[in-house]
């Protein structure tokens, strides 16, 4: 785990990653704790993620999964539902709320 | 002011938001234009261009463009967007004024970019659409606050409604001339995306007010629609219903068209004499037109039907909700549920299903999806296996009782389209293993709309411009394929005192029996193998010339039952390996050229012709010989 994500971790012990969040969660983004995935530098990553809606602050709750894998999931960001997978998800940190 | 305009040039505008917020609506609005439109984002992937006359009197020239969320073009359609945006295409001039859409139900990812596109120092207005649907779910936005808080012009818009874009027109006439606008500008990194972001956020909080019930009807219907199990077997009993409605709700449509044909046939038949060059005529009308451009009328209902279900999916916003239940499974193929898209589109036509794939990013994955497309079952093959289905197997319910709704011939063809899923599925599991080793699929991220109720005249509209195709088609390269196969069929026309039917004296034989030892291995007859030539310019082709060649054959006043002719001429074991060949034959040049273009060479054409060509070999011989050592032969 990056330095980054440590020392948000360390100052919240409630915040998980969205990726291993259960259906019907609700929380608020944290921050992102972006990696290389899918053919895409960590950066790059965090750029889509943050074009999507996914910033720091913003209310989410996890909606729908699918069959397999409970993958991929349906994300409410505010006033948008984004579909993707838990690999990428797993970027975003949240906090219940 | 009129006056004054008239010597002003053409003002340039051009439409950029996000996708799926109602550009292409707005656009066919404002210009009467009839590009396609439909609740999904990615539906736009090329620039569009229109024009209007502004109530000042001022001539508008509008562009339409692809979706997006950002100006960095991460796909080839952003790259449009971007190019158009920037000014950076050297044979257009950047627009004089960008109208930037957003979804007023869906405004926080909408004014980011706004933000954003601020900074490319463009003369900007705001158009806040589907402003009808907020007002319905008590969404309030101060538009006149929000307008001065982006210091921009801001209106509020109802694409799909007359007199939804009054606003807009105005806001249009009352721009001043456009300035220079200042070309420098950087696609922002993650920190300048969160400032922005944090901007929009704040803006909204002064400006909208949401009630607390979110659209709870997509909420709702989602539960169900997106339930992990009962959302993939709703999945496939949507999928399932089309092709059972395929069959069931064209047949009488399609009884009546072939009455027509055959009643025009027998017409012909009546007027003209069977001697001499009036004969000729007569042959002409009768077996080279009628039967052969009329066999492939005949399924323009079923097209209709297939395409009716694709519009309502669309329009509903129900093919989102299929990538999403399809993600996992198109993963197991190396792609994701994005991908599946395109391909529930090539259902309809490979064409604008490869198209599609421009919203794909990573290359690999939107070249395997290209290279794929063609195998998903289009609508150009329903006249080859329905003619198959109907001559080689019974009209009857699968079984009795609760089973009793199922037809057989619609299972087979449900049969055929999975086929067609599966080797989709399997080559490009086989493409992504294969050609580019290791390379790992692109995340998959979409956005989900929320329903909306299809509305009765974009369906109507879409309906009509499918069956304007189809006609053209018909009229134009099946009918030109036609003259040919008839010309070749009764040319050299047999000698004086002929013994053998005349066919057998046409160039059309010597072709067929030349190429014939070539087929005999996959169980085509020389009658296959006329019909396959011509054919490779258009499947429906096929069909139209074995109505041709057989009407040729047996001259006789019925000849628009082709499927009769079949039934009694060809073995089982040959129609099941005419459909296999049709499941993977790469018989469509108009596919090919497409591929040809958005793969940028040769290359990649002549590869999926190969490739499909060989596996269509393959599986016409195993299916063929497979068939026979069970006694189908
Ligand atoms: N009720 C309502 N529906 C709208 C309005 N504008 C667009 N729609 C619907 O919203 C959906 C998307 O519209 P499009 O015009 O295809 O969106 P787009 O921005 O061109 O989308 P892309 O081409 O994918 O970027 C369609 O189902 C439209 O019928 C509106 O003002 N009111
Ligand atoms: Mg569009």
């Amino acid at each position: 785990m990056s330095f980054i994500a440590d020392s948000v971790l360390a100052e919240t012990p409630a915040a998980l990653d969205l990726g291993a969040a259960r259906r019907g969660f609700r929380g608020r983004i944290r921050g992102l704790r972006a990696f290389a995935s899918g053919g895409l530098p960590a950066e790059e990553l965090e750029r889509r993620l943050l074009e999507l809606g996914f910033v720091e602050g913003a209310e989410v709750e996890l909606l729908h999964q699918g069959l397999f894998g409970r993958d991929p999931i349906a994300i409410r960001v505010a006033s948008a539902t984004i579909a993707l997978r838990r690999q990428e998800a797993a970027a975003v940190l949240v906090e219940p709320m | 002011m009129n006056e004054m305009s008239a010597g002003l040039r053409d003002l340039r505008i051009a439409l950029v938001g996000n996708p799926n917020c109602g550009k292409t609506a707005l656009f066919n609005t404002l210009t009467g234009s009839r590009q396609r439109v439909a609740n999904y984002p990615g539906v736009t992937v090329e620039r569009k261009e229109g024009s209007f006359l502004s109530p000042g009197g001022r001539r508008v020239q509008l562009l339409d463009l692809p979706g997006t969320y950002s100006l960095r073009a991460r796909s080839p359609d952003e790259v449009v967007t971007r190019d158009v945006v920037l000014g950076e295409q050297a044979e257009v001039a950047a627009p004089d004024l960008l109208v930037c859409v957003a979804d007023a139900t869906n405004l926080r990812i909408g004014l980011r970019l706004i933000l954003e596109l601020k900074r490319t120092g463009r003369p900007l207005l705001v158009a806040l659409n589907m402003f009808d649907i907020a007002r319905h779910r008590g969404i309030e936005v101060d538009v006149g606050r929000l307008s001065a808080l982006l210091g921009l012009p801001v209106v509020t818009t109802v694409a799909v409604r007359r007199g939804g874009t009054e606003a807009l027109l105005a806001a249009i006439d009352a721009q001043a001339p456009p300035g220079e606008a200042d070309a420098a500008w950087s696609a922002p990194d993650a920190a300048g995306l969160r400032t922005l972001q944090r901007e929009a956020d704040r803006i909204l909080a002064a400006v909208v007010r949401v009630p607390d019930r979110r659209d709870a009807v997509t909420r709702r219907l989602d539960a169900v629609l997106l339930h992990p199990v009962a959302g993939l077997v709703i999945l496939l009993v949507v999928l399932f219903l089309m092709f059972q409605a395929v069959f069931a709700w064209a047949q009488p449509a399609m009884d009546l068209i072939e009455a027509g044909f055959q009643a025009m046939g027998a017409a012909v038949g009546a007027l003209l004499p069977e001697e001499g060059t009036a004969g000729l005529l007569r042959s002409f009308l009768q077996d080279g037109l009628i039967a052969g451009v009329g066999s492939v009328l005949v399924f323009l209902p079923q097209i209709l039907v297939l395409f009716l279900f694709i519009l309502l999916l669309e329009d509903f916003g129900y093919m989102a909700r299929a990538a999403f239940l399809m993600d996992r499974i198109m993963g197991g193929a190396g792609l994701h549920g994005r991908a599946f898209i395109p391909l529930l589109s090539s259902f309809a036509c490979a064409i604008p299903g490869i198209m599609s794939t421009r919203v794909i990013d990573n290359q690999h994955d939107r070249l395997a999806t290209i290279l794929v497309a063609p195998l998903m079952t289009c609508s150009a093959r329903i006249p080859v296996y329905t003619l198959i289905i109907g001559s080689f197997v019974p009209d009857r319910p699968v079984g009795e009782g609760a089973w009793s709704w199922v037809g057989l011939q619609g299972l087979v063809m449900f049969g055929l389209y999975a086929a067609g899923i599966v080797s989709a599925l399997g080559m490009s599991f086989v493409f992504k293993r294969l050609l580019w080793r290791g390379q790992p699929t692109e995340p998959f991220m979409l956005e989900l709309p929320d329903y909306k109720l299809p509305r009765v005249r974009n369906l109507a509209l879409g309906l009509w411009q499918r069956a304007k195709a189809f006609l053209r088609r018909a009229g134009t390269i099946i009918l030109s394929m036609m003259v040919v196969i008839w010309f070749l069929s009764s040319v050299p026309r047999p000698p004086e005192g002929a013994t053998q039917p005349a066919i057998e004296y046409s160039f059309a034989y010597s072709i067929g029996h030349a190429v014939e030892p070539l087929l005999r291995p996959i169980g085509f007859n020389w009658q296959i193998g006329v019909a396959l030539i011509p054919g490779m310019a258009a499947r429906e082709v096929a069909v139209a010339s074995l109505g041709t060649v057989y009407a040729v054959q047996e001259a006789e006043e019925d000849a628009a039952q082709l499927g009769q002719a079949l039934a009694g001429k060809w073995s089982l074991a040959t129609a099941l390996a005419f459909l296999a060949w049709y499941v993977f034959a790469p018989q469509c040049v108009a596919t090919l050229s497409v591929i040809r273009r958005e793969t940028g060479g040769r290359r990649w054409m002549w590869f999926s012709f190969g490739y499909m060509l060989a596996l269509a070999y393959l599986a016409a011989f195993v299916t063929y010989q497979g068939a026979r050592a069970l006694g189908a032969g």
